[in-house]
Order: structure tokens, then C-alpha cells, then sequence
């Protein structure tokens, strides 16, 4: 990988990683008025995986979204809008933080009901593939997801066609406070793949280049009609299940299981990786920080100073309008 | 002479010209394309038009609608079919999370043109999970539309309306109308989603039914009539949205109101009917409404029972005497010579 792509692969993961502490810390003020899970901790996957997908390949995701959004290139300040319900929001302020979209990029759209955007984006998939084109659909999911019967569902309909899909798991190891090892069995999520006819992989989620790698081989297969991959991607949710704050008080995770995670820190570990090989240097890291820092200065203000959604707006989009009928 | 098609052969022939005048149109679900062709609505398709448009599926009412969603995001126009609306159970967090609100969540900025084909089984011990109408559940949920035609010419017009809708459609077929011929015109047409029709005149009172009770509704006028009293029929066939505008006109003038139901009585599309006219037309009605459909039981197999279950056309017609405050007797049920009422027709076989 040349230079510029893994400063370019950090610079994104700082930008994901300052976007969701902005949104944490403007939280308190209550005008965000809807559910937000952020993903601090979680940035790598999504970067490492966007770095390979073009416009036209199409990213479906769950709750836990903004990283995928702001990586496959979503709008900043449509999403802030949309987390203030403003009326300039990605989607009028009619989804929130839970149903993010920007057709511009191909963000097809994000979804808190755990599985159910998995099938949508097979059907996305299957839909290329009578196209005949090359086009690649990611759909991004949690390791609470993988117990639907949804998801194993679209992996049996995906594997028996060869869809071009790639099944992204994030394991962070809970759902919502419910640990993974009261939740399933003793083995790997990835180890499902090969029963539904997928390829199975599994790598360190907080490291943006074993993601890089893992998701550049799952892209190219699923662009040459090889087929389905599932990749699980270890990896850790620093921040409560939904909020801005820190959740140890619930005691349903250890302090010293936190801190472990918090030691592999994909944002800190890679920028120490870039600066030890001389690609990065302190006074360009500074300076990254403050253009994105200027950018969400900008993106908060425009999406506090949009206006909310007129009334008129309420019954609007129930059902599409015959007048515009395709 | 116009055309004669059965029900099932409509359906059949308005996916066929849907298949061959848009190439976005998409079939799919489980034996689609087997040998029977889901009682021969889709016989022969996929040999027409090919294995990618007309599509078996794994056994997945979940995942599929989920499927057929991304395609119908993506352009498509899928129809799913469920060779019962009891399948099509295992597929309400797509269609009611998911279908019905993508639209609306996203801003307008995606459409999802799904059409689903339920139907419903009735008779020969279809029992608790191969006969439920659950018409109602679907007609809660903003953003889905809901359908339920009751005659051939119907069928094909509010299916081809209904896959050319920009709207998720769920259309319900009672599996009871499936032999019954009707005349049906060969080029394609549309029947609006969101229209009752008055399928026979009346001035005394006003009996509104949904699909195979419209058939009920029908016998229960005749024998109405024969009392000399008129009952004016109206085949709802929209359910999602009910058309009030001729429910309370058709109550406007004869001040008495029946509806029948395929499904529970409670909660149902009869509750909602009766809930709309007291509503708009309540000045003129002269006495209160009267709503016929299933009793709040499970649906039970033996015709023992089942025949206690279903109610039929003399039901309808003694709620019409009672709304109407009327003491005349109905004539006689003596035409019916079957032992048991759990099929059709007497000439039916089972099993199905």
C-alpha cells in the first residue's frame, strides 16, 4: 500500500474517531434529539473496507452506523442535521442517527433492527448480478446480528447464488450488555461462513491493516462473481450502547477487559505505526486534526442552524407520490 | 361475449403481461416455478421468461422479503408469493420494519415498488396455521397498502396495479375464489388500490364485504330478497385504504350498515368499516351497525367444527334483519346439500 493510501486510512479513522467525540460531547446539550450509538473504537473496519469500494458499490448498515457513513464518503453535514432532526437532514429528519442514507456515495441506508438490513442488501447484491454488473454491496453488522435467523437466511440465499456481497461483522463482543459467550456457542462467528457456501475470515478489527488486506480479498472475490465472504473483525465499543457516556458503573464489562481494548486502540496504535516508519509526522498530525476539527465546526453550525421540518412535512413520504412514479 | 377466466388464470395472466411489458418485474418465493406453480397462478412463467425473472427461493419468508426489498430498491418491481398468509407470518419484520417505512424514514429518497401475494386457505382442515386472514395487520401498518379482490376481472387489474404502484402491496387472494370464472379483458388494465365497487343495488340496507364474504353477501341479498327486502352489496376490495367516500354514500341512502369479513371480527377491517361510517355517516344511520366475521377462536381443523366457525351467507343476512329491526323469516336453507360446508363446491376433491 502506497504511503498516502495508510495516511489517508488514518486520517479517515481520526476523522470517524473526532466526529463521534464531537457528537458525544454535544449530546448533553439535548438537542440531538434521538437514539446514537457511536462507534469510537470501531473506526478501523470501516475504513479499511470503504478504502476498496468505489461510488457505485453500495454500503448497508445497522444502529452503530456513522463510521461506515463517513467512510464510504456520506455527507457530514447531512448526517449532524439529521441528529438534530433538521429539515437538511440526509433524511429530513425523519431517521436520525438510526436511519442514515446518502444516495450521492452509496450509502443505501442503516437500520437498529439487529439482521434486517443483511437481507436487503443481498437483494441489492442479487439485483447487480442480473444487471450484470460489477458492482460490490458491503453490509456492515454486529456480532447480535449473527444470532437472527435473517442473517442466516441471506447467507443461504447469498451462498447459493454467489452474490457480490461482503458480510462485514463487527464483534465487539455485546449485545446491547449481553456478553457474547452467554449468547453462543464456543466458536467463531466467521466459522458460520462455510456452512452457508461462504469464504470465512476473521482478523484483528483494530488494526486498519489487517482489515485493509482481509476486506481487499473479499472486494476482489465478490467483483469477480467469486462469491460471498463473511469477515469477522474483532473488535470493542468504548462508549455506552447507545449515549455519549462511558457505561463501567453497569459492571456488565470489566475495567481491566476495557483497558485491554483501550491498549489497542486502532486510532492511537496506527498513528504510533505511521509515526515509527516516518510517514507521519507530530506538526501533520496536528494539522489533520485541525482541518477536521474545522470541518465539524462548520458541519455543527450548519446543522444547528438549519431550520426543522415545516408541518406540512409530518405526512409526507407515507406513501410515494403518484406524480412522481418511475 | 367477453372472455371468461377464472381467478386463478387472471392472476396468472397479469403476471405474464407484467413479465413481458416491463422488464423490471420480478417473481419470486417458494415452488414459484415448481410443478403446480402455486395453485397455477405461476405456471409456466419461468419456462417464458426465464430462471432470473421468475425465481424459486430457499425456504426464507424473512430473508426473501428482505431480498426482494433490495431489489425493488434497486428498480425492481418484485412480487413475492406465499402459498398461504400464514408463511408469510415469518416475514413481518421486512414488510412492516422495513418496506413500509423506507420510504418515509429515508426522506423520499427511496421507493419500494413490493408487491406480496397471500393467500388464504380455507376448508378441508386448513385449521390453525393454513387458513388465518390477517388482512388486518398489514392494513395498521402506515406505508403498506392492502388489497383484497374478489372477482377475475379484479384480481387482474389490482395485481397489475398493485406491482405498478410505487408502494409496498400486500394482495390477498382467498384461495375459495380460485375456481370461480369471470369475464376478464385480454389487454392489461389497472383497477385503482383504493376503490369499493357496488356490486348490486339496493335501498334497505347496505351490506359491505371484503373478497369471498362479498360471495356470501351476495347469496345473503338473494335470500334478503326474496322477503322483500334489497340489499345494496358493496366489494370493498380495497382494505388499506378503505373507501369511505361509497360506504357512507351507499349508508346515506339506506341508513343501515352490515360488513363481513374474511377475518376475526375483533380488531378487524369489519371494526375499522363500522368505525368509519359512524364516524362520517353516523346522522344516517337508523340503527346500529352490524359487523360478521370469525369469532375470537383459532381456526380449528375438523369440518365438525369448522362448520360451526365460518360464517356464511345466512349469518350475513340475519344481521341485516337485525339492524333492520325486522322480524320477517328468512326462506329456508334447504339448497345445499353438502354434509359438510368445508369445501367450495360439492364437485371439490381435496386435498389442497
Amino acid at each position: 500500500m502506497p504511503d498516502n493510501s495508510r495516511l489517508d486510512l488514518y486520517r479517515q479513522m481520526l476523522r470517524i474517531r473526532l466526529v463521534e467525540e464531537r457528537i458525544g460531547d454535544l449530546y448533553a446539550e439535548q438537542q440531538m434529539r434521538c437514539p446514537t450509538h457511536l462507534c469510537i473504537g470501531q473506526e478501523a473496519p470501516p475504513v479499511g473496507v470503504s478504502a476498496h469500494l468505489r461510488r457505485d458499490d453500495l454500503v448497508f448498515s445497522g444502529h452503530r452506523s456513522h463510521g461506515h457513513y463517513l467512510a464510504k464518503g456520506g455527507d457530514l453535514r447531512a448526517m449532524l442535521a439529521e441528529l438534530y432532526g433538521r429539515a437538511t437532514g440526509c433524511a429530513g429528519g425523519k431517521g436520525g442517527s438510526q436511519h442514515l442514507i446518502d444516495l450521492e456515495c452509496g450509502f443505501m441506508g442503516s437500520a437498529p433492527i439487529l439482521a434486517s438490513t443483511i437481507s436487503v442488501g443481498v437483494g441489492a447484491a442479487w439485483a447487480a448480478q442480473l444487471d450484470g454488473l460489477d458492482r460490490v454491496v458491503v453490509v456492515y453488522f454486529g456480532d447480535g446480528a449473527t444470532e437472527e435467523g435473517a442473517f442466516h437466511e441471506a447467507l443461504n440465499f447469498a451462498g447459493t447464488h454467489k452474490l457480490p456481497v461482503v458480510f462485514v461483522c463487527e464483534n465487539n463482543l455485546y449485545s446491547v450488555h449481553s456478553a457474547l459467550d452467554v449468547r453462543q456457542p464456543d466458536r467463531p462467528i466467521h466459522a458460520l461462513a462455510p456452512a452457508h457456501g461462504l469464504q470465512g475470515v476473521y482478523g484483528d478489527g483494530n488494526d486498519v491493516d489487517v482489515v485493509y488486506d482481509l476486506a481487499a480479498e473479499a472486494v476482489a472475490r465478490a467483483r469477480k462473481g467469486d462469491g460471498p465472504t463473511l469477515i469477522e473483525f474483532a473488535t470493542y465499543r468504548w462508549r455506552e450502547h447507545c449515549g455519549p457516556n462511558g457505561d463501567l458503573e453497569l459492571n456488565y464489562r470489566s475495567a481491566e477487559e476495557f483497558a485491554a481494548w483501550q491498549a489497542r486502540d486502532p486510532v492511537n496504535t496506527y498513528r504510533q505505526r505511521l509515526t515509527a516508519t516516518g510517514m507521519l509526522s507530530a506538526p501533520a498530525e496536528t494539522a489533520m486534526a485541525k482541518t477536521i476539527a474545522g470541518e465539524l465546526d462548520a458541519a455543527v453550525a450548519f446543522a444547528k442552524s438549519s431550520p426543522f421540518p415545516a408541518p406540512e412535512a409530518l405526512a409526507r413520504f407515507v406513501y410515494p407520490d403518484p406524480a412522481d412514479r418511475r | 361475449m367477453t372472455r371468461q377466466l377464472r381467478y386463478f388464470e387472471a392472476l396468472r395472466e397479469a403476471q405474464a403481461q407484467l413479465l413481458a411489458t416491463d422488464p423490471s418485474t420480478l417473481v419470486i418465493g417458494l415452488g414459484v416455478p415448481g410443478p403446480t406453480g402455486v395453485f397455477g397462478t405461476t405456471k409456466g412463467l419461468q419456462e417464458e421468461f426465464g430462471k432470473h425473472r421468475v425465481f424459486d427461493t430457499p425456504s426464507s419468508e424473512n430473508a426473501m422479503t428482505g431480498v426482494a426489498l433490495g431489489t425493488a430498491l434497486m428498480g425492481r418491481r418484485p412480487i413475492v408469493v406465499h402459498m398461504r398468509v400464514d408463511f408469510a407470518v415469518l416475514s413481518m419484520e421486512p414488510l412492516v420494519n422495513q418496506a413500509a417505512k423506507w420510504h418515509y424514514m429515508y426522506g423520499g429518497k427511496l421507493k419500494a415498488p413490493l408487491t406480496v401475494r397471500m393467500i388464504i386457505g380455507r376448508g378441508w382442515g386448513q385449521g390453525p396455521q393454513h387458513s388465518q386472514s390477517l388482512q388486518a395487520w398489514f392494513a395498521h401498518v402506515p406505508g403498506l397498502k392492502v388489497v383484497m379482490p374478489t372477482t377475475p376481472h379484479d384480481a387482474k387489474g389490482m395485481l397489475i396495479a398493485a406491482v405498478r404502484d410505487d408502494a409496498p402491496v400486500i394482495v390477498m387472494e382467498h384461495r375459495w375464489l380460485y375456481n370461480i370464472a369471470g369475464p376478464v379483458p385480454e389487454a392489461p388494465y389497472e383497477v385503482p388500490l383504493d376503490q369499493a365497487t357496488i356490486v348490486r343495488r339496493g335501498r334497505d340496507v347496505t351490506l359491505a364485504a371484503t373478497s369471498y364474504m362479498c360471495l356470501e353477501s351476495l347469496k345473503a341479498a338473494d335470500m334478503l330478497s326474496r322477503i322483500g327486502i334489497e340489499a345494496e352489496v358493496i366489494d370493498l376490495r380495497a382494505v388499506a385504504p378503505l373507501d369511505v367516500a361509497t360506504l357512507t354514500e351507499s349508508v346515506g341512502r339506506t341508513g343501515h350498515f352490515v360488513v363481513s369479513d374474511t377475518g376475526q371480527e375483533s380488531y378487524g377491517v369489519g371494526a375499522e368499516a363500522l368505525a368509519l361510517v359512524a364516524q362520517h355517516a353516523f346522522g344516517a344511520l337508523r340503527a346500529p351497525p352490524r359487523r360478521v366475521g370469525l369469532p375470537h377462536i383459532p381456526t380449528p381443523t375438523t369440518p365438525a367444527l369448522a362448520d360451526l366457525y365460518y360464517p356464511l351467507a345466512r349469518d350475513i343476512a340475519v344481521a341485516a334483519l337485525t339492524t333492520l329491526g325486522s322480524d320477517r323469516e328468512l326462506p329456508p336453507d334447504d339448497s345445499d346439500p353438502r354434509r359438510w360446508k368445508d369445501v367450495p363446491d360439492p364437485s371439490f376433491k381435496g386435498p389442497y
